[in-house]
């Protein structure tokens, strides 16, 4: 880890993450181990290893797996269905099921079809549903805190693209906690300062198995692009990405970046259909969304 | 005399005696985009290919 300086053994590599992971927990204040945690896993190496590493700290974490109806000729959301099942059968953890088509009668390429969002790529719709349900979910079980398994490089590839726009709104707003709201649930991120391949170091040492094909849908998206440049500036400057990210959280913190009241500009209204909060006046998008896939199939 | 990098059913012929970091830049693969793997154990990048040596790369990006 030459952004560290640190070379570890595999002993001391799988002790080495959850402590850090502990710390990073404690530094921003994400949970305490008398609050239910409910972790989103999609079956891949980040979330898979942040239920292992919650677990293994001895908190309260139970799972949450989005049926998204994924096929994309190599059954994508059946094998990672699969594998996030074994995992929590084998650790005798509570894993809860939620399948999208089932619950809203469309899988994500459908709804995506009907939606016409997304210009012909279903993720934006895949994005949008799988935080309204997380969300709702979250609410619905009584969990008191919503964890995803985003990385680093995650997070520098979010903030990289919305600093290319400026977009000051996204930016005020990213960071490894998002405090509860009217409707909204805490939502924070334990391993946001892991590199995505620390992660899949960790994955691998810990025997965790995951699904390592990729989203069909994923290939030539942003992120990944964004990701990829971003890689080829930390082989060069090791420590650059984590430089990226701490110095902008650092900034935020700090109220150097932008004028509060950029803040307070953004307006939320309760949905009036699911409750949750909305910056338009009427239904929420996701609620538009589920409305109009209804109106088109009848 | 060679040693392979396999990623993703693709292969890599490089030069025995370089180190793997030289190994991926020879190859274009960009080092901190994969994590590499010599008989089930995982390497660093200052690891020294032998003749004969087979490396599986693991890719790690993730994420649409």
């Amino acid at each position: 880890m030459r952004q560290h300086r640190l070379a570890l053994c595999k002993e001391h590599y799988l002790e080495w993450v959850p402590e850090q992971t502990e710390r990073f927990i404690k530094k921003y204040e994400m949970f305490s181990r008398n609050e239910k945690i409910l972790v989103a896993v999609s079956g891949g190496k980040d979330s898979l290893s942040l239920w292992d590493i919650l677990v293994n700290l001895g908190y309260q974490a139970d799972g949450l797996y989005l049926g998204l109806g994924i096929d994309g000729g190599i059954d994508y959301s059946h094998e990672s269905q699969r594998l996030t099942e074994k995992f929590a059968s084998e650790r005798n953890l509570k894993l809860h099921v939620v399948d999208i088509e089932k619950e809203y009668g469309q899988s994500i390429p459908v709804l995506s079809m009907i939606s016409h969002r997304g210009q012909g790529k279903p993720c934006a719709v895949c994005g949008l549903a799988k935080r309204h349900e997380m969300n709702r979910i979250a609410r619905d079980l009584g969990y008191d805190v919503l964890a995803t398994g985003h990385n680093l490089d995650d997070e520098a590839a979010v903030l990289f693209g919305n600093t290319l726009v400026w977009d000051s709104e996204r930016l005020l707003r990213q960071g490894p906690v998002l405090p509860s709201a009217e409707g909204l649930a805490r939502k924070v991120k334990p391993l946001c300062r892991f590199y995505e391949r620390e992660m899949t170091a960790y994955a691998i040492a810990s025997g965790i198995e995951y699904i390592y094909e990729e989203c069909p849908f994923a290939e030539g998206s942003q992120s990944i692009y964004y990701k990829e440049l971003l890689n080829q500036m930390e082989t060069t400057r090791p420590g650059a990405k984590l430089t990226f990210y701490l110095r902008f959280l650092e900034a935020r913190k700090s109220g150097e970046l932008f004028i509060e009241k950029n803040v307070e500009a953004a307006h939320l209204h309760p949905c009036p259909k699911c409750g949750q909060p909305t910056s338009t006046d009427d239904l929420c998008s996701f609620c538009r969304m589920i409305e109009k896939a209804a109106l088109v199939t009848g | 005399m060679s040693a392979i990098l396999i990623l993703r059913d693709k292969e890599y012929e490089v030069r025995p005696g370089m180190s793997l970091l030289d190994a991926l830049k020879k190859s274009n693969i960009v080092p901190e985009s994969v994590i590499a793997i010599r008989d089930g154990e995982m390497i660093t990048e200052d690891e020294i290919l032998k003749d004969g040596d087979k490396i599986k790369l693991v890719a790690v990006i993730s994420g649409g």
